[in-house]
């Protein structure tokens, strides 16, 4: 999957070069977050096909994209988290007026064995149990066995996610806690294993593994979508100004029922 | 080499006469064919210089920017965060603790398969067991790889103790009945009336027989009482990974003890010695560098074997407590370097990825040092073989 994001990166980039200094109508440079990549590379994919403009995807992190947002480097800066004030008035000083779209939100399932008998956690379990606080299920109201916490690696998005959402600044995940390539690899390991517990993106959910309530609140579209579940949060991609031609109906794109369908493909929920 | 007069004079047909152009344009076609040839050897050796070179080069920088002492001596992995933390120790340990459980395993395993092809088994056999042993190494890594997380974590999840019991018991069986034997022989070699030598020696097997039965079954039972929390652990990789490791160990050491020949062979027999004592006293020893060559084989396939790990062994990088708990998940080096490569660029956090250059250095000086011991050992063995 990734190598497949990393050709359809490379021959987009390819395309640019190949295109040299093209007008600014012909092509859509886009920076940012790493959780908000897969959508925009879809997205691009999908826009140059039907259209023929090329679009560039780079992702070196929501700060980034805000930087070459800015430094007017780039289209469209796409943003896993809102536009901190001081880059607001960066931005204004440079004579940018970054313009907010929420493209989509993600939810993030804590995911356990069928088997296992808690159904529903605290955000503040969660994160006992991830720091290590809780080792064993019985601390968390569940059976008699020690508890094995899968996490993602370490240049995962939804790993950044959960950290900002659930852990915290200062609540390092423990060392113990095991790691799993994809959102793919974590279900197989807690759907293979009772003691698990994981966290994957809403849209790998299925009867293999048991998503638990989060504060009293079961991880569902319609909780995402109306931001009742706690471990939400909106996907954003930033303008310069309102969005206007090729850029705006780019961005559109999440409103027209193909840009639906990959959004919610990719595992995120509509808005 | 009978000169061009030499050949007319003997009346042979004019097919042999070779005139001076042909043979200069022969002489160059050698020297052609032969500076080509020595062009692809000296090309694969620069290839290594070269993969060598570009690692360091992009290794040096990460120490450069963080220095030795965090790299080797922190546990704390934390390459994403701001800022980093980079320490590898447990890594570094994962990747000696995986190493060393598959070559424990594989070892004994291998050598004692390629004494059996090789001594023990008749020649017909031998010929369809050796290549389907063989065939084990053709199986690609990924395969074992999900075979080890799909079926086998599962498995060691579910009937992890009985698993662990039936595993001590055929292990350590045949070890502790061969220890109680040579104990009772060696307790009453002294003795020098037969019949009572006879009697002790039968006392002392039943006495240790019984010690050695309520051994294996103590331990078999607390064994059988464990519980695997988590089936991708240290043990499970080191299992695979010494199958993997097997092909290469049991071929290469039975081709060694194949090179020691029939001479040898027969010479201790013909002074009187059993086919064990030949084998452990004789083929064995003559054998003793290639077989050392096959370890270093096998523990290097081990080392390097990244898909498997990356899959089965979890992962998280920290030393297991106690040290030697094989049934906690483990980090290797191989494993962070498939695992972080892929979005880790100059751009996002120059130590993030330099880093991975110097975990993929370390390896290679882990391999080279390997194979210089190895090569060293191999020389002084001839040596002393050939009685010098």
């Amino acid at each position: 999957m990734n190598l497949f994001r990393k050709i359809v990166l490379g021959a987009a980039v390819l395309g640019f070069m190949a295109g040299g200094t093209a007008e600014a109508a012909n092509k859509i440079v886009m920076d940012g977050s790493t959780t908000v990549g897969p959508i925009a590379k879809s997205f691009a994919a999908y826009f140059t096909k039907t259209t023929g403009v090329q679009v560039t995807v780079s992702e070196s992190g929501s700060g980034n994209g805000a930087k070459s947002l800015i430094n007017g480097t780039c289209d469209i800066a796409n943003m896993s988290r809102e536009m901190k004030d001081k880059e607001v008035a960066a931005a204004k000083s440079k004579g940018v007026k970054p313009v907010e779209h929420i493209v989509a939100m993600d939810g993030l399932a804590i995911v356990v064995h069928p088997s296992n008998r808690v159904n529903a956690l605290s955000k503040a379990q969660i994160r006992g149990i991830y720091n290590g606080k809780y080792t064993n299920w019985s601390q968390v109201g569940g059976p008699n066995a020690a508890i094995v916490k899968i996490q993602r690696e370490s240049n995962s998005g939804t790993q950044d996610s959960f950290k900002e959402l659930v852990m915290g600044k200062d609540n390092p995940i423990s060392k113990k806690a095991e790691t799993q390539a994809s959102n793919g690899a974590v279900k197989n390991r807690v759907a293979s294993t009772p003691a698990a517990i994981g966290f994957i993106g809403l849209g790998f959910v299925d009867n293999a593994v048991k998503a638990v309530m989060v504060d009293g609140v079961e991880p569902d579209e319609r909780t995402v979508k109306n931001g009742t579940y706690p471990i939400t949060r909106p996907l954003f991609m930033y303008t310069n100004g309102q969005a206007t031609g090729v850029v705006k109906q780019f961005i559109d794109l999440k409103n027209t029922p193909e840009g639906k369908r990959m959004i919610s493909e990719l595992g995120y929920v509509n808005r | 080499m009978m000169s061009e007069d030499n050949l007319k004079e003997s009346g042979r047909s004019g097919a042999f006469i070779v005139s001076a152009q042909k043979r200069k344009m022969q002489k160059l076609a050698k020297t052609g064919g032969e500076s080509i040839l020595l062009l692809i050897a000296s090309f694969v050796a620069i290839v290594v210089l070269f993969i060598f070179y570009f690692v360091a080069v992009d290794a040096v920088p990460y120490f450069q920017l963080r220095g030795f002492r965090e790299f080797f001596t922190s546990s704390n992995w934390y390459p994403a965060d701001e800022p980093g933390e980079f320490g590898a120790l447990a890594i570094i340990y994962g990747s000696g603790m995986v190493t060393l459980g598959s070559t424990l395993l594989s070892v004994p395993m291998g050598i004692a398969a390629a004494i059996c092809l090789s001594d023990i088994l008749p020649f017909s056999v031998r010929q369809y067991a050796k290549p389907v042993i063989e065939m084990l190494a053709a199986i690609p890594s990924v395969a074992f790889g999900f075979f080890a997380l799909v079926i086998f974590a599962p498995l060691l999840q579910t009937h992890g103790g009985p698993i662990l019991m039936w595993a001590w018991w055929i292990l350590a069986a045949p070890f502790l009945l061969l220890a109680v034997i040579i104990l009772s022989d060696l307790l009453t070699a002294k003795i020098e009336n037969q019949n009572r030598r006879q009697q002790i020696s039968l006392v002392l097997l039943a006495v240790f027989g019984v010690g050695a039965l309520a051994f294996l079954y103590w331990v078999g039972s607390v064994l059988q009482g464990m519980e695997i929390i988590t089936g991708t652990n240290a043990l499970n990789v080191s299992i695979i990974l010494s199958f993997m490791a097997l092909p290469t160990i049991v071929s290469v050491s039975e081709d060694a003890l194949q090179a020691v020949g029939r001479d040898l062979r027969e010479g201790s027999y013909a002074l009187g010695a059993t086919r064990a004592e030949t084998i452990v006293k004789t083929v064995l020893p003559a054998a003793s560098s290639g077989i050392l060559a096959a370890v270093i084989l096998g523990v290097m396939r081990a080392l390097g074997e990244t898909m498997v790990v990356w899959m089965a062994s979890g992962n998280s990088s920290h030393i297991p407590e106690p040290w030697f708990n094989y049934l906690e998940a483990v980090r290797t080096l191989t494993a962070t370097i498939a695992g972080d490569m892929g979005e880790a660029d100059q751009v996002t956090g120059s130590a993030r990825y330099h880093v991975l250059f110097a975990m993929g250095l370390l390896l290679l000086v882990i391999s080279f040092i390997c194979n210089l011991v190895s090569e060293r050992i191999v020389v002084r063995q001839r040596k002393i073989l050939s009685g010098q």
